[in-house]
């Protein structure tokens, strides 16, 4: 159990690649961190870091209170799950769980035992003598989370473990992790870049992108909140519409459609933003009212996605699926205003 | 196994067409396999053959010399008493091991930091080393003899095992380093992570899986220095310290008088350990020869 402190961290891997930009990141003892960006964002690098695996080009890392910039992987008491488990070929699954209890001194009997319990949690009990060529995707994922628990580290480094599993295994891994994350009581380091895991799983989620960490809060707030664009756009799924307006005073215009703002933003271009889910089936006198000509309907079941025009802007909107609506109608949707967004155009920043 | 699948799926009637698959099969791949047999199997035969044959029999015209009609051991009897030919073997296989495991160790830890270790000079060492092999030993025997001179060790085993790691080096590291590129990074990662050194992760990890890449590189290197002439012949001069190829060659043949009754016993009996080595490890050989092509 431990808690980890970026500070100003930068990584360059040459004079003009830069993966990790001035990270100042602080990760609560037994919280749930999850870094969320798209590939490349630097957020494996920042994992690697904290690991040893990566050499640090300025600022520091703390464990605790210790800096650990200089302190070689072993000495430095975290586990990683990597993307791609990385089992070692030549052990039996016995074995591989077992290395990391082995390169610490452990004996043969407290080796046994937490092997052991590792595998009944994780239900290897019956794969212990297997090589890892011999397991199913989602056993070797196990086995790599189990090789991380035996350990009982101060950290759980975890760099997209779940990508190479197919979509229900997904879920329910996810599902196992947040459980095993309960029942340790240890601090997760979570990488990933799908969105979905980072909002179910993570107490607070950082967004980075080019290295550069744009917002770090709790998946509620990152969701209502988000403090620029990119974060409104990189959570939540379908993304969130951004509609390039004009303003003045109160007034914001778009091609489409025109809004009475709350409050006057003081910038004169701005970006409207409205999540698909934020769209009022009944419209009433005092809301603004958007006119959507459907061009694709997606009918999911629990859901219905539109997608079309407003004005010369394409919109996506989830709607009641019993609503009735066919290609090339015209309906006509109400706008939440309380979820309603603003961002600067030129910084891309929220205006609200 | 694809014309057996072939065959079992040919309804009846259709038992002309699979004959037919089976002689164009026997065209494109049995004819000219055999062919390539014959061809790089006659030399042996050749050899064994004449090994057998007596002294008479071996320069009667008037019968055909691919077969023996009395064979007789009486070369080989006469290889081992009346020649160094148990020294020369004897130096060879020494020569070769001890070479080949100087060269080995030296490889698995170069070939190893050249495809992990982030270094600077790491890329231009790499290609130091390419061209190195690249110097022929013609070229490289001149400022050697003066290297073995000054060290007194001409007429020495020495002087061959220490000059063949300058070609075995390059070689096996050039090898040795492909097969390490190909084991994922991770895995070290990891069990640096778990708690090791970088030495025992190379050791616990690296290199058991590198394993038949080792093999591999230890079968060249041992074959080409069982086979090195060059520095043999040129370093060791006394009789009792010459290796199989250069005892063979200078002592076997006097002027335009050639044994060849013994010279071809000899030559037989140099080249079994190889084979036998190589029909030993022939699956690690074949995955030596594709490492790098094929990941995994």
């Amino acid at each position: 159990m431990a808690s980890v402190t970026y500070e100003h961290v930068t990584k360059k891997f040459s004079a003009d690649t830069t993966a990790v930009d001035d990270l100042s990141l602080s990760i609560k003892d037994t919280e749930f961190m999850v870094l969320v960006g798209p590939s490349g964002c630097g957020k494996s690098t920042a994992l690697r870091m904290l690991a040893g695996l990566e050499d640090i080009t300025a600022g520091q890392i703390k464990i605790d209170d210790q800096v650990v910039n200089q302190m070689p992987p072993r000495d430095r008491d975290v586990a990683m799950v990597f993307q791609s488990y990385a089992l070692y070929p030549h052990m039996t699954v016995f074995d591989n769980m077992a290395f990391g209890l082995k390169m610490r001194g452990s004996s043969r009997t407290e080796m046994d035992s937490r092997v052991k319990e590792a595998a009944r949690i994780l239900r290897l009990d019956q794969l212990l003598a297997r090589k890892p060529r011999q397991l199913s995707g989602g056993q070797r994922q196990r086995v790599a989370l189990g090789r991380a628990i035996v350990r009982q580290p101060r950290a759980f480094l975890l760099d997209e473990p779940l990508s190479n599993l197919d979509a229900m295994l997904r879920v329910q891994t996810r599902i196992e992790l947040q459980k095993m994350h309960q029942r340790l009581g240890t601090t997760f380091i979570y990488v990933t870049h799908d969105q979905v895991e980072a909002m179910t799983m993570g107490d607070r989620i950082a967004v980075m992108k080019d290295g550069i960490l744009q917002q770090v809060a709790p998946p509620r707030e990152i969701y209502d909140q988000p403090v620029n664009m990119y974060v409104a756009g990189f959570i939540g799924s379908p993304r969130m519409n951004f509609l390039p307006v004009t303003i003045s005073d109160h007034q914001a215009k778009a091609s489409g459609l025109e809004l009475n703002l709350p409050k006057a933003p003081g910038v004169a271009h701005g970006i409207i933003g409205i999540r698909p889910e934020h769209f009022l089936p009944n419209v009433s006198s005092d809301d603004a009212v958007i006119d959507l000509k459907v061009e694709v309907l997606e009918v999911l079941g629990a859901d219905q996605y539109l997608y079309g025009k407003v004005g010369s802007d394409d919109l996506i909107a989830r709607v009641d699926p019993q609503l009735k609506v066919s290609v090339n109608d015209r309906v006509r949707l109400g706008v939440n205003m309380r979820r309603l967004h603003l961002f600067d155009a030129e910084t891309e920043k929220a205006v609200f | 196994m694809a014309s057996v699948a072939r065959l079992k799926m040919g309804k009846p009637g259709t038992g002309r067409i699979v004959g037919d698959k089976l002689v164009a099969r026997a065209i494109r791949i049995y004819i000219p396999l055999l062919l390539l047999l014959v061809v790089t199997l006659f030399p042996f035969y050749w050899m064994a053959v004449t090994s057998f044959k007596s002294a008479s029999e071996l320069f009667d015209f008037s019968v055909s010399p691919l077969w023996v009609r009395e064979p007789t051991l009486d070369w080989y009897k006469h290889l081992f008493t009346q020649t160094n030919f148990p020294h020369w073997a004897l130096n060879t296989a020494v020569v070769a091991t001890v070479s080949t495991l100087i060269s080995l160790f030296c490889s698995v830890l170069a070939g190893y930091s050249l495809a992990r270790l982030r270094y600077r000079g790491a890329d231009s060492i790499g290609w130091g080393i390419f061209v190195t092999y690249l110097v022929p030993p013609t070229l490289l025997f001149l400022p050697l003899t003066f290297v073995i001179r000054d060290l007194h060790l001409f007429n020495n085993l020495w002087a061959l095992i220490l000059t063949y790691p300058t070609f075995l080096i390059p070689f096996c590291t050039w090898m040795l380093m492909g097969f390490f590129k190909s084991i994922p990074r991770e895995l070290e990662e990891a069990a640096l992570v778990d708690g090791a050194t970088r030495i025992q992760a190379m050791f616990r990890i690296a290199i058991p899986l590198a394993l038949p890449g080792i093999l591999a590189a230890a079968l060249f290197a041992f074959t080409l220095s069982w086979n090195e002439f060059l520095y043999s012949l040129i370093f060791l001069n006394d009789s009792l310290v010459k290796t199989i190829p250069v005892g063979v060659t200078q002592e076997l043949i006097h002027g335009d008088e050639f044994f060849w009754g013994e010279l071809m016993a000899a030559a037989l009996l140099g080249s079994v350990p190889v084979a036998v080595l190589y029909s030993f490890f022939v699956d690690h050989f074949v995955a030596g020869m594709t490492a790098g092509a094929v990941k995994g």
